[in-house]
């Protein structure tokens, strides 16, 4: 036991170069993937809320084949779709992958976070002359931003750490590069440990980045 | 048709089945304060929101300083730029500062000048005694500061009419005074207002007309002195003995 743990040590001291570079990988993953997918979820949020029978359908199969699929399931579909048809790299068949996934669950929270706005709002706004989209930019959306920021932020954490599963297409993040040590050394739990601790980190960071953004938009409090 | 401010002839509103205001008949001349009572449920908070087209009116005419307005083919943004409103529940955005809830409108629907909308704002906030507060947060304001900017924020689009829907309802009692303050200011500078209030004091103060409603009708239009004092209708001196 005293061994494996100077060795688990060891090896997160001695692999931080490697783990450094696998962990931009990840990040870059998961801040495309998130970007596209809130991109996404804005569309399906306001499609759901559209009150335009065909978009509201449209949205709902998409949430509901996303929810109703494995992850896993959803990657590989892109990854074997994607780099058929359009010949795009393995990386981004993942992050578009991932920001299908993440899409719906984004549209779920925009949606929900749009509707708790009180409708006295929208009729203060229309009242002053402002038009539906006017009022929906300058007074709905940057509170429904606010109220979606915690749920956001879950999400973004979720995300990040489902970016590990493009292991499996072999792009070199921090889950591949720590299933290729173990491979290589027969230390499969040192080196999935080394992972752990290189997620809990960026996660750690990711936290503390939205946190930062929760208190400035608080001032209004 | 005469120079009426507000014109309303035979004025339908369903919300489903349900009938709520009833062949209306209503008119509000120039620099005119009237002030609607009823009890509740009579129609009277959907009577001033089919005023600026808040709720829409199923049949009848609306003529807004003699032009009658087609929701369909008239652009109703322009027209609620002419007719202010302030709720009960004050509708502030709270994601914007008081100075940033004046200008807001003037600044993105009248693309006014940031300079300019600013020296207005500011104005106006002194000009309902909180010019101290322009840089503040409404959360962090009483319910009588709140609707106080909420009438700045209205005035703001300087509209010809202005509607209050039960402005002091949600206020504790001890800031009702400073809010009708404010609205009595406005009424004496020539403002068109339409009321609705369960102030009686104000109505009998400040209401050129006083009109009645109950169950979707206008019961009874008159003088305050002639409502009050001398009211015709029977369901009229009902509802007054009832809350006076
Ligand atoms: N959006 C709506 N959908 C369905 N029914 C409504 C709606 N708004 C109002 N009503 C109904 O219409 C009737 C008139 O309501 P309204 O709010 O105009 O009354 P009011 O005179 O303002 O009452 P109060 O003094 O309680 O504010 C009531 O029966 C009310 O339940
Ligand atoms: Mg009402």
């Amino acid at each position: 036991m005293y061994l494996n743990f100077v060795n688990f040590w060891g090896s997160l001291i001695e692999s931080r170069g490697i783990f450094f570079e696998a962990a931009q990988m990840t990040l870059a993953l998961t801040a495309i993937s998130i970007l596209i997918a809130i991109f996404i979820g804005l569309m399906f949020a306001f499609m759901k809320i559209s009150k335009i029978k065909p978009l509201e359908w449209l949205a709902n199969i998409y949430i509901y084949v996303v929810r109703g699929t494995p992850l896993i399931v959803q990657i590989f579909v892109f990854y074997y779709g994607l780099t058929e048809i359009w010949m795009i790299s393995g990386f981004w068949s993942v992050a578009l992958g991932l920001a299908f996934h993440n899409g719906a669950y984004i549209a779920e929270i925009f949606r929900g976070s749009i509707q708790s706005i009180g409708k006295g709002q929208t009729e203060a706004g229309r009242s002053l002359g402002m038009s539906n989209i006017l009022t929906m930019r300058r007074i709905i959306l940057p509170q429904a931003f606010r109220r979606a920021l915690p749920p956001l932020g879950n999400q973004f954490i979720i995300g990040l750490k489902d970016s590990s599963l493009a292991a499996f297409i072999g792009v070199s993040e921090i889950f591949a590069v720590a299933t290729t040590q173990g491979s290589n050394t027969f230390d499969y739990m040192t080196w999935l440990l080394v992972s752990a601790v290189w997620y809990l980190i960026l996660v750690f960071l990711l936290t503390l980045a939205v946190s930062a953004i929760e208190k400035k938009m608080a001032v209004s409090d | 048709m005469s120079e009426q401010m507000i014109q309303v002839n035979k004025l339908n509103k369903y919300f489903g089945d349900l009938h709520v205001l009833k062949d209306i008949d209503f008119h509000v001349e120039e620099s005119e304060v009237v002030v609607l009572i009823g009890a509740s449920g009579s129609g009277k908070s959907t009577m001033l929101r089919c005023l600026n087209f808040l709720e829409m009116k199923n049949s009848g005419e609306l003529y807004i300083k003699g032009e009658q307005i087609d929701p369909k083919k008239d652009n109703l943004n322009q027209v609620r730029q002419q007719v202010g409103m302030v709720f009960q529940h004050f509708n502030l955005f709270p994601h914007k500062t008081v100075l940033g809830n004046v200008i807001e409108a003037p600044l993105q629907v009248k693309k006014v000048s940031k300079a300019q909308a600013k020296k207005e704002g500011k104005e106006l906030l002194e000009k309902v005694g909180l010019g101290d507060k322009a840089d503040d947060y409404p959360a962090r304001l009483s319910g009588g500061q709140k609707q106080r900017v909420a009438i700045a924020r209205a005035l703001a689009m300087k509209p010809e009419i202005m509607l209050f829907d039960e402005p002091t309802s949600a206020l504790d009692p001890e800031l009702v005074g400073e809010v009708l303050q404010t609205m009595k200011d406005l009424a004496k500078e020539g403002m068109t207002m339409v009321v609705v209030t369960h102030e009686m004091g104000f109505a009998r103060e400040v209401a050129d007309r006083v009109v009645y409603m109950h169950d979707g009708k206008i019961v009874e239009t008159g003088a305050p002195k002639d409502i009050f004092e001398n009211p015709k209708e029977e369901r009229t001196q009902a509802f007054l003995s009832s809350i006076l």
